[in-house]
C-alpha cells in the first residue's frame, strides 16, 4: 500500500520508510510559527517547561498580525510580550509593524516556507503553505511551545481525500471559488482530521495565489492539512522568494485515499457562502432575491495577495462603490501594499470611494477595522461566517471571492462582475 | 478513579471557537478572564448558570475553527469537567489534551443525553452514566500515547516529566 504525498514528509520528518493512517508520529519541525494572540500563551507555556531556551532561532516566525497596529492596551501588552521573547530569543524571523504583513501571506513571501517541509503554527490557517507542497498544519499555543523548545511535534497520521481538478476556471472564477465550492459539497467536517490532496490536470490552470487561497480554507472543512504537487509554477515561486533547498514528494501510485471527487474547473461559477457556515454556499446564479448589503471586506490570509488586488481593481475600475457602503480593502503584506501602489490599484480603490489599510487580520475574526452593528451584513473575501465572528451575533457574514466583494461593493448588493451595467 | 460528575449543558453541531470564546476578548490570555465570556455568543446564560463540575455535551464537530487554545483555556476555567460529544474538530482536540481537558467522544451519548441530565464521566474506564436517565456508554479510549499526556495533566508537565 503506497503513501500520499503529506504520509512521505511526514516519513521523512519521523525519520520512518513508511507511515501509514491512524499511526502515531514525532516529527522535526522545519518552522514553528506564532502570531500576537497565540504567541503570548505559548511563551507563557514555554517558560514552565524545563528548557534553556528555543531549539533553532531561525526556525521560528512571529508574527504579530492580528491586533496590530496595536488596537488597545491589551493588545500592546500581548505584542510586547512577543517582542521582548524576540528579541531576548534572538529570534530571526519577528517582524514588526513596517515589515509585518497577514501572516500566511508572508511567510512564503519571505521564503520561508518551501515544499517538503513540515511546518506548525498556532493559528488554524498555516494549512496555506500546502499550495508549495509542504505539510503544514494548526495547533494550538501548548503546541507550538513545546514546538519552540523541542523542534518537534507529535501527529496522528491522517488519511486523504483525493480532489481531482480538470478544465480551467472561466472568467471571475478563481481559487475562492474552488474551495468554497469543494466545501459547500463536503461539508464542514467532511475532511475532519484528513489530508485534502489537490491534484489533475488543472492545477497547471491555478495561479499561485488561487492554491494559496484554496489551501487555505482547508482547515474550514475540517482538514487537517490541504497540500499541491509541486510543478514549475511552484518552483520557479520559491526560487524567486527563497533560497532554502526545498525537497518534492509525490504520492504513489497505489497510495489510498478515503474518497476521490472529480471537480471540472471550467464547471464552476461563482460562489458564495451564506451565513452562518462555510459550507452554506449557492453560486451566484442561484441567488435570485436582492441581499443588500452595509460592508464589504477584500483581504486576509485568504485573500490578501497580489492576484486579488488586481481583480478587485479590475471591477472597481471606473466605478464607485455604493452610497452609504464602506468597502475596506487590506492588502496583506508591505510587498502586496507596496506592489498595489505601484500598479496604481491604490488609485483605484480610493477613487472608488474603499478605503485602504495597512495589513492586519483585524475584520475577519472581529477584532477591529471593520466591526458589524446588530442586523448589518457583509460580502468578505474572509474564511469565516461564524455567528458573531465579525461583530454582532445579529449580524451577517457572506463570503466570497475578491471579484464577487467588489461587484457587490459597487451594487450594494450580493453581486458579480458579470451582472454589473 | 478519575471521574467528572455534573449538570449537562447540551450544544449542537459546529459549535466554533468563536462563540466559545468570541475574539473580541482574545487581547486577553488570563484564564478567569476568558471564563467571563465563555460561550457567550451561543449561550448568553451558560457563565451565569454553570457550576464548578458541570459537564457540556455536543453533536458533531465540536470545537471547529480557529486555533485559539483560548477556547479550551475558557472552558477550563469555567468550572467544566469534561466536554463529550460526536466528534470534535481536531486543533480543540489537541488544545484540550493538551492543557488537561477532559474531552471524550462517544457519538451515542452526545446524541441522546439531554441539557439538565446529571451525567458521570469515569475517565479510567472511559464508561459516561447518564444518571437521570440511568443510561451507560462506553466513550473511546485514547490512544495510549495520549493517555500519557492526559495522565501528566498536558503536555508541558509531559515533556517536563520525560
Amino acid at each position: 500500500m503506497g503513501m500520499t504525498m503529506t504520509q512521505k514528509i511526514l516519513a521523512a520528518h519521523a525519520g520512518l520508510d513508511k507511515v501509514e493512517a491512524g499511526q502515531l508520529i514525532e516529527a522535526n519541525l522545519d518552522l514553528v510559527l506564532g502570531n500576537d494572540i497565540t504567541s503570548p500563551v505559548a511563551i507563557k507555556e514555554m517558560e514552565k517547561m524545563k528548557v534553556d531556551g528555543v531549539f533553532d532561532r531561525d526556525k521560528i516566525a512571529l508574527v504579530p498580525d492580528h491586533f496590530v497596529p496595536n488596537k488597545d492596551i491589551k493588545s500592546a501588552e500581548h505584542c510586547k510580550c512577543v517582542r521582548e521573547f524576540a528579541y531576548r530569543n534572538k529570534i530571526t524571523n519577528y517582524f514588526e509593524v513596517g515589515e509585518m504583513g497577514i501572516e500566511h501571506a508572508l511567510l512564503p513571501e519571505k521564503g520561508l516556507t518551501v515544499a517538503g517541509d513540515v511546518i506548525i503554527g498556532a493559528d488554524s490557517h498555516t494549512c496555506t503553505y500546502g499550495a508549495l507542497g509542504a505539510f503544514s498544519t494548526g495547533v494550538g499555543s501548548t503546541d507550538m511551545a513545546a514546538g519552540m523548545a523541542t523542534g518537534k511535534a507529535w501527529f496522528k497520521v491522517p488519511s486523504a481525500i483525493k480532489f481531482n481538478l480538470i478544465g480551467k476556471p472561466s472568467e471571475w472564477v478563481s481559487g475562492k471559488d474552488v474551495i468554497l465550492h469543494i466545501i459547500g459539497m463536503i461539508g464542514v467536517d467532511g475532511a475532519l482530521y484528513k489530508s485534502m490532496e489537490f491534484v489533475g490536470e488543472g492545477v497547471a490552470n491555478l495561479t499561485m495565489d488561487d492554491r494559496f487561497t484554496i489551501a487555505n480554507m482547508a482547515i474550514e472543512a475540517g482538514g487537517k492539512n490541504g497540500i499541491f504537487p509541486v510543478d514549475e509554477l511552484a518552483v520557479a515561486y520559491m526560487k524567486e522568494h527563497s533560497d532554502r533547498p526545498y525537497t518534492v514528494y509525490e504520492a504513489d501510485e497505489d497510495a489510498v485515499y478515503d474518497a476521490e471527487y472529480t471537480i471540472d474547473l471550467s464547471a464552476l461559477r461563482p460562489t458564495i457562502a451564506f451565513p452562518h457556515l462555510p459550507e452554506n454556499t449557492k453560486t451566484i446564479d442561484e441567488i435570485r432575491e436582492d441581499i443588500r448589503i452595509d460592508q464589504v471586506v477584500i483581504g486576509s490570509c485568504t485573500n490578501g495577495r497580489i492576484d486579488d488586488m488586481r481583480i478587485a481593481a479590475k471591477v472597481l475600475k471606473g466605478r464607485h462603490v455604493a452610497k452609504g457602503l464602506r468597502c475596506i480593502v487590506i492588502p496583506a503584506t508591505q510587498a502586496v501594499y507596496l506592489q498595489a501602489m505601484e500598479e496604481g490599484l491604490l488609485k483605484t480603490f480610493i477613487e472608488a470611494g474603499a478605503v485602504v489599510s495597512t495589513p492586519t487580520c483585524g475584520p475577519c475574526l472581529g477584532g477591529y477595522m471593520g466591526i458589524l452593528a446588530q442586523g448589518e451584513r457583509c460580502v468578505s473575501t474572509t474564511n469565516r461566517n461564524f455567528v458573531g465572528r465579525m461583530g454582532h451575533v445579529e449580524s451577517e457574514i457572506y463570503l466570497a471571492s475578491p471579484a464577487v466583494a467588489a461587484a457587490s461593493a459597487v451594487a450594494g448588493k450580493i453581486s458579480c462582475p458579470c451582472r454589473l451595467d | 478513579m478519575k471521574a467528572a460528575k455534573g449538570t449537562v449543558f447540551k450544544y449542537g453541531d459546529n459549535v466554533d471557537t468563536d462563540v466559545i470564546i468570541p475574539a473580541r476578548y482574545l487581547n486577553s490570555s488570563d484564564p478567569a478572564e476568558l471564563a467571563t465570556h465563555c460561550m457567550e455568543d451561543i449561550d448568553k446564560d451558560f457563565i451565569r448558570r454553570v457550576s464548578k463540575g458541570d459537564i457540556i455535551v455536543a453533536t458533531r464537530n465540536f470545537g471547529c475553527g480557529s486555533s485559539r487554545e483560548h477556547a479550551p483555556i475558557a472552558i477550563k476555567a469555567a468550572g467544566v469537567s469534561c466536554v463529550i460529544a460526536e466528534t470534535f474538530a481536531r486543533i480543540f482536540y489537541r488544545n484540550a489534551i493538551n492543557i488537561g481537558l477532559p474531552i471524550v467522544e462517544c457519538p451515542e451519548a452526545a446524541r441522546e443525553i439531554e441539557a439538565g441530565d446529571t451525567v458521570e464521566v469515569n475517565f479510567d474506564t472511559g464508561v459516561i452514566t447518564d444518571v437521570t436517565k440511568g443510561t451507560t456508554y462506553q466513550g473511546q479510549a485514547f490512544p495510549e500515547f495520549m493517555q500519557r499526556i492526559i495522565d501528566a495533566e498536558g503536555l508541558v508537565n509531559y515533556i517536563n516529566g520525560r
